[in-house]
């Protein structure tokens, strides 16, 4: 069998349509794959014994995906990576499952994550940690570690993972890899298990643009089943391949350019700011002014979400449950055996930012707040298409480095945050390496439902690099 | 409130039992992050109205029309306790 590793996904489902390749072939190579590499990856939480059904054909069909295990599976196990769920099997699909069945793809298993989506690491997972592939003493980054190892290493040509503050484009950057975040509304939440309701969104981690456009064309759209979902008319993303960018405003936020900020990681940055340049694209500085509050505005605004929507978890309908005794009993300790250690953080701190005489300082305060990191970015693209960012402050850091420190971790996740805040789509684009291998990404954020213009900006981008061609030899 | 006593009013809010080494350290913990986050009152958010969600303008409703959605026994499978088509709960009313 030809070597697959080096195929785009829309280009294994045009050889399987065309006959060049076999779909049963195509499944076996990357089942193989994982068999091989996954033993020290840990990308997978569970792979299936076949890749389920699907009937329908697209320009995807026949390609083998990973499906994050926050997101529902009709007869499968859904856990979230946390032990009060080891054992919960999903009753529906999710809509965007759903979506790829009715397209042809064929789900293969799912991808490890930080418990209930609660992390920038993978290390929050009852499983235990997923490796980075290019350096397998460092963390793939987090949430959605799983799927973007798992695509890093070419496993499986694409994922799906969530992005509640970072944790598709985060771990994309990590891995090496293309992870979108779409606007919050573009794609249903229906069926993906709820961390932070106003802020979550599904997208892809793909290793390049063009598979991007066709997954999100299939998964994005209104449903009615998520009310959040947005009621446009659905729009078709490859006719954003276009290799022209020129007159695209590009909006520079000195803010994301200070403290912290890894010196060879702004080396590739500006490196790739000079390559849009050449490709016609004009920039600008620009300043979001609120950028240091939008840390601590996420960590209130999720955390009193995530305590909410985590209410559920109690032992009583679903889940294990633990202690006979009374209510309160079972209650107490179905949670605290059950959750984790970020997972009670989480809860704790949300609990205590919606509690009586906490409730004004806190959560009503950070919702103001909130709304004028909006307004930063409503003043900013005014003058501009598009805000370019690094994607992380550093590249990959080492397993354990920063798990007793959550602030640290928390900080992680400084660049990605704000645009879940605003609701903005938002995509990290692989586009260089550090010492030691290690994936460099930058970040694009547009105006609400303009994912075409990120897309067109990273396909182009990616005509002129081959950053997004590098495979790690793990 | 003072911080021992913060982590212990949240954990019964929020229903969930912490050994002594958990509550030690998430004390430790919860501080620093409390810290952090209390920068938000530097700002002034007078008039600020607040941002709680994107599509707030107006109610979505569906037609009244009875449909299948899930199947009983699909769900009821994931019980931790059932009986018959149950869930079996412990006793509420004292």
């Amino acid at each position: 069998m030809k070597d697959l590793t080096v195929l785009t996904g829309s280009e294994i489902a045009q050889g399987i349509k065309d006959g060049s390749l076999n779909e049963e072939g195509v499944l076996s190579f990357f089942k193989a794959r994982i068999e091989k590499k996954d033993t020290s990856l840990k990308s997978f939480v569970e792979v299936y014994d076949k890749p389920l059904e699907a009937d329908g054909s697209s320009d995807l069909g026949g390609v083998p995906i990973a499906i994050k295990d926050n997101i529902c599976i009709k007869g499968k196990k859904i856990t979230c990576a946390s032990k009060i769920l080891a054992s919960h099997v999903s009753v529906y699909d999710a809509t965007v499952v759903e979506r790829l069945k009715k397209t042809g793809l064929r789900i293969v298993g799912t991808a490890n994550m930080d418990e209930f989506a609660f992390g920038s690491s993978t290390e929050n997972s009852c499983y235990g940690p997923t490796k980075n592939p290019w350096d397998t003493s460092r963390v793939p980054g987090g949430s959605s570690g799983g799927s973007a190892a798992a695509v890093g290493a070419r496993l499986v040509p694409f994922a799906l993972g969530s992005d509640t503050g970072g944790s598709i484009r985060q771990p994309a950057c990590f891995c090496g890899v293309v992870g979108f975040k779409p606007t919050y509304g573009r794609v249903s939440r229906y069926g993906l298990v709820a961390f932070g309701s106003s802020l979550d969104q599904i997208g892809p981690l793909t290793t390049n643009f063009i598979d991007c456009a066709h997954l999100l064309n299939i998964i994005s759209g209104y449903d009615p089943k998520d009310s959040t979902s947005d009621m446009a008319e659905s729009v078709d993303f490859t006719g954003a391949l276009v290799d022209d960018v020129k007159n695209i405003r590009i909006g520079i936020p000195k803010e994301y350019f200070g403290e912290g900020l890894d010196g060879q990681v702004r080396q590739a940055i500006n490196e790739a700011i000079e390559i849009f340049k050449k490709k016609g694209v004009q920039t600008v500085q620009v300043s979001l002014p609120h950028t240091e509050y939008a840390v601590a505005t996420y960590y209130i605004v999720a955390s009193s979400e995530a305590s909410s929507n985590l209410q559920r978890f109690d032992g009583i309908r679903y889940g294990a449950r633990c202690a006979s005794g009374n209510l309160k009993e079972v209650y107490f300790a179905s949670r605290g055996k059950g959750l984790g250690d970020e997972s009670k953080r989480r809860i704790f701190l949300g609990t205590h930012s919606l509690s009586s005489g906490y409730y004004d300082a806190y959560y009503a305060r950070a919702l103001k707040v909130r709304t004028l990191i909006r307004r930063d970015f409503d003043e900013v693209f005014r003058n501009v298409d598009v805000v370019l960012t690094p994607t992380s402050p550093t590249p990959a850091f080492k397993i354990g480095e920063k798990v007793t420190d959550p602030l640290s971790m928390y900080l992680s996740d400084i660049y990605t945050i704000s645009a879940n805040l605003a609701g903005l789509p938002a995509v990290s684009v692989p586009c260089g390496f550090a010492k030691g291998n290690l994936p460099i990404g930058l970040q694009l954020i547009a105006r609400a439902f303009d994912e075409s213009t990120l897309i067109r900006l990273g396909f182009s981008y990616q005509r002129t690099t081959d950053f997004h061609k590098r495979i790690p030899s793990v | 409130m003072t911080k021992e006593d913060i982590v212990a009013y949240v954990a019964n809010l929020a229903r969930i039992h912490i050994s002594r080494e958990e509550k030690e350290f998430l004390e430790g913990q919860l501080t620093k992050i409390l810290d952090y986050i209390g920068k938000l009152k530097e700002l002034d958010v007078e008039g600020v109205e607040p941002m709680s969600g994107f599509r707030l303008s107006h109610n979505i409703t569906r037609d009244d029309v009875t449909k299948q959605s899930h199947v009983r026994e699909d769900i009821l499978r994931n019980a931790p306790n059932r009986e018959g088509d149950y869930f079996k709960v412990p006793k509420v009313i004292e």
